[in-house]
């Protein structure tokens, strides 16, 4: 395979396209042009045998640090990242410095994407002015701002007010929007450190108790039926969550959830060596709740895994435990840990995949031009997957700025192979592009 | 052993041979004209404290210098670490003096594991956050032991804020190890969530928790906790929780009043029970220098002195 100066024809040949069967793709000017078994005239040949395709995937949650926070990333490194972990798309959370809760700085960090080239970037506006739950920020000049926000949250924070909670719910049916919840009773968790169960006990860490999470996901599901509006959770941790998220649903409330990564895969256990690089909000929980999550996940009471990506400069990690604020690096990982929860890469059902990382969180956002299965005249944005490589996880090596990955060291199943935006090559042979174009 | 970070680190074994040097410690001291050892000439100790604590500290600083060990101290108040120096940074500038061992004092649990990290010397805890104190539960146990003659099979019951103390968490492993029946003695919100594979009986009724104590361990608990709704008011605290006379006398004539210091008068101890003969609280302070100087020399010489 060799990258072209501007790639504008590529023949993706022999990929197993998730949901169709081995097929091969003609991409022509960032669009399929055909599927099937096209004439290679003319076009750059990616030979993808043994390799699967799907929609490129799209996180719902991503911390980018810019503005504010660029020792950590960058739009440029964190979309970086993205690419390298398959995705087409992010949502970049509003905690931003300053607070992405204005029009202004939701179209700089949109046009920050789309100078990066290397995914496309939809901000999530702030819920409130500074994330600080008093009163509701310009959701309405956000949502029609250049930026079109759709999704707001004030994740890092909950919106803890059960009236502005109730204003928000109502304030964004006007534009099909949507509040995603970071579900935590603050009066429940001031001052905790970890997960609240034995592992606390022993360690001496202020505990944050499931019930934290659970009690705010009980109340918003109840006011999101109240006054019938759309709600989303971010990073749900337990198996409680997931019961009240069931019996919602069953019941037909417009409730979506997202699992992060980690918490498909670690437990407390890891906080017994101190290492701030789980210290992560919330945190990592017990077995049983890992195993209800990835039940979850295959069953779709959980809908998407998102990655809440949250970079940090080495100085914010390596410290005391108490010190070092919570968050993992995930985009890179996400794909691989995702794979490993629902079954392996031996087992895995790629079409669950395709639809809990790319179809339905591209639903959520509203980013129509994503998670979408390839057919002609569509966008060519998505992923080829080889099954069968593992990889080991080498903080160093990964494309974002920052290394505060929880997986150093270990072997992952299936690898990127590459990724297309628009049809371009922000990934090939798992090697990511120099630079990528300024997208429209 | 490299390190002493927590008591539940410690085999049955280890322990003990802590607790008998311990002993000759103190005797080898005992009635000299110069109450020093020569064993750590030479050697460099660090004091890292970040908390104040002048009685740990000084007990550490006691326990050093009778070993003739050359004692550093490094404490909040006098040095960068007010200035915002990061713990990493600042064991990099200790790692650079070259100390053999560094006892440190943080409020952030898991700070001396962190520690080890960074520093090449052996570390010592001397208390990290909620987390672990492992020299208080030594000397604990060194003082059951003279006093009731031994640990195997003695009921020992610790009473007050167990949530919040690294004391009880050092003392729960330490005793059960060396076969005690540890009993803790709290409200349900002074208790930390899911200790049920703890080895220990719980128990929310004090008086009844007196009656069959060889021990009983009276933990310091901060007035201000009731603005937390740990409890309604400290009056009520030291009604339902509190050490006074009438409960000595529901205990066992041998048993004995521990606490780990500084006692609040009044509040889970009365004046006239920490006054009593039974209560063990200076002789606990005195007996902290000797179980420190046996770490020390342990940690230090890795035993080969002997």
């Amino acid at each position: 395979m060799k990258r072209s100066e501007h790639p504008r024809r590529t023949l993706i040949k022999g990929a197993d396209i998730v949901g169709r069967g081995r097929a091969d793709i003609l991409v022509d000017e960032g669009r399929v042009a055909e599927i099937g078994a096209p004439s290679r005239t003319g076009a750059d040949v990616v030979d993808a045998d043994g390799l699967v395709l799907l929609p490129g995937l799209v996180d719902l949650h991503t911390h980018l640090r810019e503005p504010g926070r660029e020792d950590a990333e960058t739009v440029l490194t964190g979309t970086r990242a993205a690419a390298k972990g398959g995705y087409t798309a992010v949502c970049a959370m509003a905690n931003s410095d300053p607070v992405a809760d204005t029009a202004g700085v939701v179209e700089q960090v949109a046009a920050l994407g789309r100078a990066a080239g290397f995914a496309d970037v939809q901000p999530i506006g702030a819920v409130s002015v500074g994330l600080a739950g008093e009163r509701l920020a310009e959701i309405g000049a956000m949502a029609h701002s250049a930026a079109k926000v759709r999704m707001f949250s004030d994740d890092g924070h909950c919106v803890a007010d059960p009236r502005l909670m109730r204003r928000a719910l109502e304030y964004v049916k006007t534009f099909d929007g949507l509040i995603a919840q970071h579900a935590e009773e603050p009066r429940l968790t001031e001052g905790a450190q970890m997960n609240e169960g034995a592992v606390s006990a022993e360690l001496g860490l202020p505990g944050w108790p499931a019930v934290a999470e659970e009690a705010i996901i009980a109340r918003d599901v109840l006011l999101a039926e109240y006054v019938g509006a759309r709600i989303h959770f971010c990073h749900i941790s337990t198996a409680r969550s997931v019961e009240i998220i069931r019996e919602a649903k069953a019941r037909g409330v417009s409730v979506t959830a997202e699992v992060c990564p980690h918490h498909l895969l670690l437990t407390d256990e890891r906080v017994h060596t101190y290492d701030p690089v789980y210290k992560v909000n919330p945190p990592l929980r017990s077995r049983s709740d890992v195993e209800a999550l990835r039940a979850a996940l295959a069953e779709g009471v959980v809908d998407v895994v998102a990655t809440d990506h949250a970079p940090h400069a080495p100085q914010d990690k390596d410290c005391e435990w108490s010190a070092a604020r919570p968050g993992m690096l995930g985009l890179e990982t996400a794909l691989s840990i995702t794979v490993a929860a629902l079954g392996g890469s031996d087992g895995v059902d790629w079409d669950l995949v395709a639809e809990r990382t790319s179809r339905t969180p591209a639903r959520i956002a509203a980013l129509t031009a994503h998670g979408r299965d390839p057919e002609p005249g569509l966008e060519a944005n998505f992923t080829l997957v080889d099954p069968s490589r593992t990889w080991t996880v080498v903080p160093s090596e990964l494309a974002s700025l920052s290394q505060n990955t929880p997986y150093a060291g270990m072997e992952l199943p299936v690898t990127i192979q590459a990724t297309f935006l628009r049809g371009r090559a922000t990934v090939l042979d798992g090697v990511l592009a120099e630079t990528a174009e300024e997208t429209q | 052993m490299k390190h002493l970070l927590t008591a539940k680190q410690l085999t049955r074994d280890e322990a003990e041979l802590i607790l008998d040097l311990t002993g000759q410690m103190a005797e080898a001291v005992t009635g000299r004209e110069v109450p020093k050892l020569p064993t750590l000439r030479g050697r460099t100790v660090v004091n890292l404290f970040y908390e104040d604590s002048t009685r740990t500290r000084t007990s550490f600083e006691t326990a050093a210098k009778r070993l003739s060990a050359d004692v550093v101290n490094f404490a909040a108040k006098t040095s960068s670490i007010n200035k915002g120096e990061s713990l990493k940074d600042t064991a990099l500038t200790l790692q650079a003096m070259g100390p053999e061992a560094v006892v440190i004092r943080h409020p952030s649990s898991g700070a001396p594991q962190r520690l080890t990290q960074w520093v090449d010397g052996a570390v010592l805890n001397a208390g990290d956050g909620t987390h672990a104190h492992p020299t208080q539960a030594l000397l604990d146990a060194y003082t059951m032991r003279r006093r009731l003659g031994g640990i195997e099979g003695r009921t020992v019951a610790i009473v007050g804020d167990i949530l919040h103390s690294r004391v009880a968490r050092s003392n729960v492993w330490l005793l059960s190890e060396l076969g005690a029946r540890v009993r803790l003695v709290a409200p349900p919100t002074l208790l930390p969530a899911d200790i049920g594979t703890w080895p220990v009986e719980i128990s929310y009724d004090l008086d009844a928790s007196l009656r069959d104590a060889d021990a009983v361990m009276m933990l310091r608990v901060q007035r201000e906790r009731m603005n937390d709704a740990f409890f309604p008011t400290a009056n009520e605290y030291a009604r339902l929780y509190g050490l006074d006379e009438r409960r000595l006398g529901l205990m066992p004539e041998h048993a004995i009043v521990m606490h780990p210091g500084p006692m609040n008068r009044g509040m889970e101890i009365a004046a006239r029970v920490a006054d009593s003969p039974r209560a063990t609280i200076t002789e606990q302070v005195a007996n902290g220098v000797w179980v420190r100087m046996a770490v020390l020399y342990l940690l230090l010489t890795n035993g080969d002195a002997r």
